[in-house]
């Protein structure tokens, strides 16, 4: 089996528009949700988000790209550009045919759909403009990504609600272990903060209406945000020999299905999935010193996460730190796996914990070290990203420093 | 009666009719001091019977899932439910 490390990253989120302006936020437990700046906002009853904001599409793309690029393909985009960038790749030759993209997003064209429907159903016209359809599909951030670098080997999407990205990065990782192929860009977008994305969302009842305190007894639910995070999955000899800057090494992944419940979370499936992480990276549970939480903020999630961690890790769970940096940038859905494996590189690379902001009570359900508000300095060797979706299906990434 | 069309034993019976159908029971094995638990309804039951009183008496039900407990809306009992949508209405008719 081949080593995976990663070679490049890029972002744009609430809190930044790339890496280094999002670990400076991260570093000082900014929190970007806001108040929301969209169409129609005063018949919403949610009325924040993690919104990416001064976001001037002309000024990244032509006329004929935008009209062709959703919200969700061009957040994937720039993302895409400052993460090949950082690795120095380039596709032109035999490389071209030996890499491709995996991208997560829960609901793809989110935008395009809202905005169309609405000039069918609300202003009544009968013709809508001809690409629509493939600006909206789920593959189009993926599909443009392989076009802008000349990707020519596998690339498809992922769709797992608010575990896709890391079902994407897992597929990613499988694939250049494997030996399939050499490079893959993956991660994941998502463009929901829109009139019909926030009320499809209001409809559950559990979101907050004020902030994202993860494992706070407060908390009082989720907050939606936007964004994407993407980047180069590399084999490590090929990394090597053209003598890259390594980020961190991808060493274990595993997923599950709790075949249990559509939208309550289960701790056996947590647990299983953390747990198969650490098998499959060959790892002992005291090595890990960080997890990046899911730590969506709501009453189950938190509470179940906690107990899944506790479960796996026995008497290390007190000793390790766990964070939830959806305090910061909202719950970015399909695309939030993404925006917080970057949490998880700036433990390994920089020895700085990005905090869970917002929280203000301790939780006995919850009484793990949650790095409450404050970044901390900590040097970690081995650390968890974990995702669990809606419809019960989990998915955790094991990294490394190197 | 009171002017909204809805009277009070009027919105108990409709609020009866509502959780019956989603606890897939009889109507009368529903009564006022019944638990949404002994009902068997769930926590996404419980956001789909607030959607169907919510569009049935047209008010908007502060009710949030992650904190039951915190919100005005008392879901301990069918009558209290039916007691907080009489006030619910009140307060959409003043």
């Amino acid at each position: 089996m081949k080593r995976v490390v990663i070679t490049g990253s890029g972002t744009i989120n609430a809190l930044a528009h790339d890496v280094p302006g999002t670990f400076e936020a991260f570093r000082e437990g900014r929190c970007g949700i806001t108040e929301l700046d969209i169409r129609d906002k005063d018949r919403l009853s949610i009325q924040i988000g993690g919104q990416v904001h001064d976001w001037d599409p002309e000024t990244r793309f032509n006329r004929q790209q935008i009209s062709l690029f959703d919200k969700f393909t061009q957040f994937t985009l720039l993302a895409g550009r400052e993460a090949v960038a950082q690795s120095g790749l380039n596709f032109d030759g035999r490389l071209s045919y030996e890499a491709g993209v995996v991208l997560g997003t829960a609901a793809g064209g989110v935008n395009t759909w809202d905005d169309n429907y609405r000039t069918v159903y609300e202003e009544g016209k009968n013709r809508v403009h001809p690409f629509v359809v493939p600006k909206l599909m789920n593959n189009a951030a993926a599909s443009h990504l392989s076009m802008e670098f000349n990707l020519k080997g596998p690339s498809f999407t992922v769709a797992t609600a608010c575990a896709s990205s890391n079902h994407a990065m897992g597929q990613a990782f499988h694939m250049v272990r494997s030996g399939m192929t050499q490079v893959m860009l993956t991660g994941g977008s998502e463009s929901m903060l829109c009139f019909g994305g926030i009320k499809a969302w209001e409809g559950l009842r559990v979101m907050s209406r004020d902030a994202c305190r993860p494992f706070s007894l407060n908390r009082n639910g989720m907050v939606q945000g936007e964004g994407a995070a993407v980047f180069v999955f590399e084999e490590y000899d090929h990394a090597r020999a053209r003598r890259a800057e390594i980020l961190a090494e991808v060493v274990g992944f595993a997923m599950t299905s709790d075949a249990s419940d559509i939208v309550m979370p289960n701790k056996q499936g947590a647990s299983r999935a953390i747990a198969g992480a650490l098998r499959d990276g060959r790892l002992n549970g005291d090595e890990v010193g960080y997890i990046n939480a899911h730590g969506t903020g709501t009453a189950a999630n938190d509470k179940t996460e906690c107990a899944a961690v506790a479960d796996v890790f026995g008497p290390h769970a007190d000793r390790l730190m766990i964070s939830s940096t959806k305090s910061m940038h909202g719950h970015l859905i399909g695309g939030t796996g993404a925006v917080e494996l970057l949490a998880c590189i700036m433990a390994l690379r920089d020895g700085v914990i990005a905090p869970t902001i917002g929280y203000e009570e301790a939780d006995p359900e919850c009484a793990l070290d949650v790095v409450p508000n404050t970044a901390r300095d900590a040097k970690v060797d081995v650390v968890l990203s974990n995702a669990f979706a809606f419809g019960g299906l989990n998915a955790v990434l094991a990294l490394r420093k190197v | 009666m009171t002017g909204t069309g809805h009277g009070m034993s009027d919105i108990q019976d409709k609020v009866i009719r509502i959780i019956a159908e989603q606890a897939l029971l009889d109507v009368s094995d529903v009564t006022p001091g019944s638990t949404l638990e002994e009902l068997g309804i769930d926590s996404l039951g419980l956001v789909e019977a607030i959607f169907a009183i919510e569009e049935t008496f047209d008010i908007s039900v502060p009710f949030n899932a992650n904190e039951p407990a915190a919100t005005r809306f008392d879901i301990s009992t069918v009558g209290s439910i039916s007691a907080a949508i009489e006030d619910l209405v009140a307060q959409r008719v003043a």
